[in-house]
């Protein structure tokens, strides 16, 4: 439980930043909440030689209607997403979502930024703006670029950022009044989903995002597919592990979490659409 | 003499809800625990582990260790052999030819589970010794692991190869009133069960985890052990013992102390090694536990397999019973474990009046994995929890409701006290009242009928309830019944109680609070008897120097046992200040009354002398009677005459979604009776914690080891305490009935709400779950488990029809809400750890 040795430094700014960790190159990380990353480095599962500390760079955090979407700033605090006024206005899904994070000492101190370039699928913000189509934004050291949240996330922890690339904003498109529902199934509150359903419903329009149930979050677009095509939330949720490739462990066999998906994704369609 | 202690009733000092003193201390975080202890110059120990269930060691090179910045000296298991008078010590030897396998603080030649130390690194800080550990380079042969307890008992690898066997004992009681008696009473029986229950294993994860500090003396040998532990006298004997020093060149103390539940009712390596380090180096050597280190190496508890057969009559009346366990020991015996399952053989017909008829056989075997030994109710919540489930078998089986089946097997609240057909006598006990009670709060008859709604056909959700009642056999105990058990030790307790010249009152105890509210318990006890407020009282406790002679912490012992010790001790102050009270006044002691914190001479109110005047001319010695000893203190050692048997009912009421298998607890009710509550709050805390302590078994906790022996629990994140939002509110009520056996009445209750709360919950999930053919759910019932067995029962064609009806969940003749005594209806959420015995 004590990290190996380690050297710190910290940034003032995002392109501080960037620099920073293309001079300490490959075995540098960014520390933001250090709620993902910490637990690995002091269980040594993680031996990153140098931290750069990100966590004051105050400019990235915020939460801004931004006309047809909100842009969110890579350090927005969970907390601050759980009780943001235009959030709860604008996506609401998003919010709630961020409230059944860990539990408030981890919301208080857990980034969205940190959380999605993590890219751990047992998380609950990766599926959630998956399944709400946002785009994310990251800084490297040639200027930003956009990734969509579908073309992000690579492998198990694995994003398709670039190793000197700083995630800096989230730009979450607005739900519009869209019905919504998020499935958190889990034996204590503050644990990750065993399995996970983020849902939204508008119209003949759905989106479907599933958390826990490979080794990336999984945008489950046969749902959507199958409802857009008349199905009934019964069928469709059939369909829910369809894009699904999940692991076994102690809380779940592969069997139980393609089960829990459909039944999760059927309660979530259907609070949607009351 | 007529002495008065305050009302017991009203208007006195026991049964008042007083806050506890401990707690300003804990809160603010003044009180220090052994890791915040300031020990300059002090050496940090940690231990090279093995990574391997069972393996050989064929090398271990420490030269790259010793060689790194602030590393002091890294010693192998053979290094320090010379350093051991004797192995670790196991103090309760149950059968004679017992096999005990030599156990050293640092293994030599192969490790035996995953945590086993084999290496010691001692360097100038924490960081580096930890940092060292990685650098020692061991070869391992690696051997077959044994993980399951029927395969170890096939000895198909043999773990310690000079024992030739895997199997440490087999301990029998049979009670027959005639030869022949059981297996008749089982031919004859009109019903029958044959149950098979499995107690997973568990980590206690106290919320302090492990600390130790040595502190040697310059010069002369002596050597003050600091340590995270619930037992200082018995650890200050047994490491005098196991290090061949003398015992009173040893001080033990126990600083405050973040709860243990057993976990620290052990003799550990650690502790050793500390010790053996420091006089070796003559510096003082400390370390401070890993979290993950508490999952490996710290005992972990339960780990049996039960089978418990009963015979009963047509009425339904239980007339029989056999029991066979096989309980799990792990790789070595630790100080106490042999006896735990031991603890239960007498508990296994729970509150059930069995004749005798009654055969019971233990078989302990080892595994590869972290030892076991006591754990919050050691023995009593595995019979328990196997006599509650199998009653509930057994009315199913007969088709009657499960509280019916239990009201016709009650011991009689006239039979008490009771000699049960194992020859103990329970001292006192109503069942029917507190069944009664739990039926109230828990609107049993309510939801009966809501079930007959609730679980048809189709139903998402369905509702269940489960009783359990329970007996704690508690105050371990007359030390002539110990010997009987072959209990290397005694069961009394010592107390002093001194009343100093201002009268303020000082007592010294025997018991170790780690959390439990001694200081607060014993203050109201203190102030009960002399007059005085608990104000005024100072506990002394958890230091061999300043309370040499005591038998420490568990087993629901303290209160029954040291808190009468405490009482007694006051009853001879009273008995000395009352010899210089009637030498004051010029009266006979027998003319005196002392009522209170005052004499007072019969019949003449106005010649009075109060307790303060009295210390005061026993401390001055101006004038006092002949031969009378100056000071006024007391001190006494009591052996108890009888276990002390607090009992209670408790009733759960969950809803089980079958497409997932999560199980929601709709209701807790726990009615527990203790005798007499010194300070209802404690009783309150201790019935919580013990609760949420004994739910988490059912529906959580798990120590998980994969086939090669690896723990996959070894953090909070896999191992499953509940949080205080995944636990419901506990309704308590009680009912007192006082204990005939000592004079204030009272019984332990530290394990209560942990021997009550497991069987209770899984009744009422596989009671939701009947109508689908489920009879039974293993532990921990996590959703994944529920759903399992939920599919299990679907495929073996039982199916909703069957429950169509819902008769056997509705008929319940006999079973009505009544009207109760004694009925609390406090509501408290689990948002507290109570520290409790084990």
């Amino acid at each position: 439980m004590i990290p190996a040795a380690f050297d710190y430094v910290r940034a003032g700014s995002a392109e501080e930043a960037v620099e920073l960790i293309g001079q300490h190159g490959e075995e540098a990380k960014f520390l933001a909440g250090g709620h993902s990353l910490l637990p690995l480095m002091r269980l040594r599962l993680a031996q990153p030689s140098v931290l750069v500390d990100i966590g004051r760079i105050s400019d990235l955090s915020y939460i801004r209607d931004a006309g047809d979407h909100v842009a969110i700033g890579a350090l927005t605090r969970h907390s601050e997403i759980e009780h943001s006024d235009v959030l709860a206005q604008h996506v609401p899904l998003l919010a709630h979502a961020a409230s059944q994070v860990g539990d408030p000492q981890v919301r208080h101190r857990g980034t969205i930024g940190g959380s999605l370039a993590h890219a751990d699928p047992a998380s609950d913000l990766p599926a959630t703006t998956l399944a709400l189509g946002a785009t994310y934004v990251a800084q490297g050291p040639g200027g930003t670029r956009e990734i969509a949240a579908a073309d992000f996330f690579e492998s198990f922890l694995m994003s398709t950022l670039a190793a000197d690339e700083l995630l800096t904003e989230i730009r979450v498109p607005k739900m519009d009044g869209a019905g919504w529902s998020f499935q958190k199934f889990n034996r204590r509150a503050q644990d990750w989903a065993i399995v996970g359903v983020a849902a939204w419903r508008r119209n003949g329009a759905a989106g479907v995002g599933l958390v826990n149930m490979a080794s990336t979050p999984v945008l489950a677009t046969s749902v959507a597919s199958a409802l857009a095509g008349g199905a009934s939330i019964a069928d469709a949720a059939e369909q829910a592990a369809a894009e699904a490739d999940p692991t076994a462990d102690l809380n779940a066999s592969v069997e139980y979490r393609i089960h829990l998906a459909k039944v999760l994704t059927r309660r979530a369609l259907e609070a949607a659409s009351a | 003499m007529t002495v008065t202690d305050s009302p017991t009733t009203t208007g006195g000092v026991l049964g008042q809800r007083l806050l506890r003193k401990e707690d300003p201390a804990l809160l603010t975080g003044e009180a220090k625990f052994t890791a915040d202890l300031a020990i300059p110059g002090a050496l940090h120990l940690a231990l090279v582990r093995s990574p391997h269930a069972h393996a050989n060691i064929t090398s271990i090179d420490t030269s790259a260790a010793a060689a790194m910045p602030g590393v002091v000296a890294v010693y192998t298991g053979a290094d320090l052999m010379d350093a051991w008078g004797a192995p670790m010590p196991c103090a309760w030897p149950v059968t004679e030819d017992m096999k005990n396998p030599p156990h050293y603080p640092l293994a030599t030649e192969s490790a035996k589970y995953v945590g086993d130390g084999v290496a010691a690194v001692l360097a100038t800080n924490d960081t580096a010794a930890r940092d060292a550990v990685e650098a020692v380079d061991v070869t391992w042969e690696p051997l077959e692991a044994v993980v399951d307890l029927e395969d170890s008992l096939a000895d198909r690898v043999v773990i310690h190869p000079d024992l030739g066997t895997n199997r440490s004992y087999t301990w029998d009681l049979k009670v027959e009133a005639e030869e022949g008696a059981v297996d008749r009473a089982f031919a004859d029986a009109a019903f029958t069960v044959s149950e098979r229950y499995v107690q997973q294993r568990l980590i206690p994860m106290a919320m302090e985890p492990r600390a130790v500090a040595a502190v040697p003396q310059p010069f002369g040998g002596d050597i003050t052990l600091y340590s995270a532990t619930q037992i200082p006298h018995i650890l200050k004997v047994m490491s005098a013992l196991t290090l061949g020093i003398p015992e009173h060149q040893v001080r033990v103390v126990a600083p405050a102390v973040g709860g243990g539940f057993g976990s620290k009712l052990n003799v550990y390596a650690e502790e050793l090694l500390c010790m053996a380090l420091a006089r070796k180096h003559a510096v003082p050597v400390r370390w401070n536990e890993t979290r993950s280190e508490n999952a490996q190496a710290t005992i972990q508890g339960r780990g049996q397999i039960q089978h418990i057969e009963l015979a009963a009559d047509a009425d339904g009346k239980v007339v029989a019973m056999r029991v066979r366990l096989l309980a799990d020991m792990g790789a070595y015996l630790q100080l106490v474990a042999p006896g735990i399952p031991l603890l239960g053989a007498f508990l296994y017909a729970g509150v059930y009046d069995l004749p005798q008829a009654y055969d019971f056989s233990c078989t302990a075997v080892f595994t590869t994995l972290t030892p076991t030994d006591a754990y919050r109710g050691a023995g009593r919540p595995e019979a328990t929890y196997a006599i509650e489930r199998a009653m509930d078998a057994l009315a199913a089986e007969i088709g009657v409701d499960p509280l019916e089946l239990r009201r016709r097997n009650y011991i009689q609240a006239d039979a008490y006290p009771y000699t049960a057909f194992t020859g103990l006598v329970y001292d006192s006990a109503n069942h029917p009242q507190g069944a009664d009670i739990a039926a109230d709060l828990a609107d049993y008859a309510g939801v009966r009928q809501r079930q007959t709604s609730q679980n048809v056909n189709g139903a998402t959700k369905r509702l269940g309830i489960g009783v359990s009642s329970y007996f704690e056999m508690c105050g371990l105990a007359p030390s002539r019944v110990l010997a009987s058990l072959a209990y290397s030790a005694g069961g009394w307790e010592a107390a002093t109680v001194r009343v100093l010249p201002t009268s303020k009152v000082q007592v010294v105890t025997g018991s170790t609070p780690h959390g439990q509210g001694h200081e607060t318990a014993w203050s109201m006890i203190v102030a009960h008897k002399l007059g005085v407020s608990p104000d005024d009282v100072d506990v002394l406790h958890s230091d061999t120097a300043i309370s040499p002679l005591g038998m420490d912490t568990y087993g629901s012992r303290s209160l029954p046992v040291g808190g009468v010790a405490v009482a007694m001790a006051c009853d001879k102050v009273i008995d000395k200040a009352a010899q210089i009270a009637a030498h004051q006044l010029e009266a006979d002691v027998a003319d005196l009354d002392f009522a209170g914190g005052a004499f007072t001479v019969k019949g003449s109110p106005d010649r009075s002398m109060p307790l303060a005047a009295i210390a005061f001319e026993a401390f001055t010695a101006h004038n006092l009677p002949d031969g009378l000893e100056p000071n006024l203190e007391a001190q006494v050692s009591y052996d108890p005459p009888n276990f002390s048997w607090p009992f209670g009912t408790h009733m759960c009421v969950v809803e089980v979604d079958v497409e997932t298998g999560d199980v929601e607890v709709l209701k807790y009710v726990a009615v527990d009776d203790c005798g007499v509550q010194v300070n209802p709050l404690i009783v309150e805390g201790q019935v919580h914690g013990g609760v949420i302590q004994g739910l988490a078994q059912a529906l959580y906790e798990e120590a998980v080891y994969d086939s090669e022996g690896n723990l996959k629990t070894s953090t909070l994140a896999e191992y499953m305490v509940p949080a205080a939002s995944d636990v419901p509110p506990v309704t308590m009520g009680h009912s007192v009935t006082p204990s005939p056996t000592n004079s204030l009445g009272v019984k332990g209750v530290g394990e209560a709400g942990t021997i009550g709360a497991a069987p209770a919950v899984i009744n009422a999930i596989v009671d939701a779950l009947s109508g689908l053919g489920v009879r039974d759910v293993p532990m921990p019932a996590s959703p994944f488990t529920v759903w399992k067995v939920i599919n299990e029962a679907r495929a073996g064609g039982s199916s909703d029809a069957t429950d169509a009806a819902g008769t056997e969940v509705g008929d319940h003749e006999g079973v009505t809400a009544r009207t109760t005594v004694g009925g609390g209806g406090d509501e408290s959420t689990a948002n507290e750890e109570n520290g409790s015995t084990s």
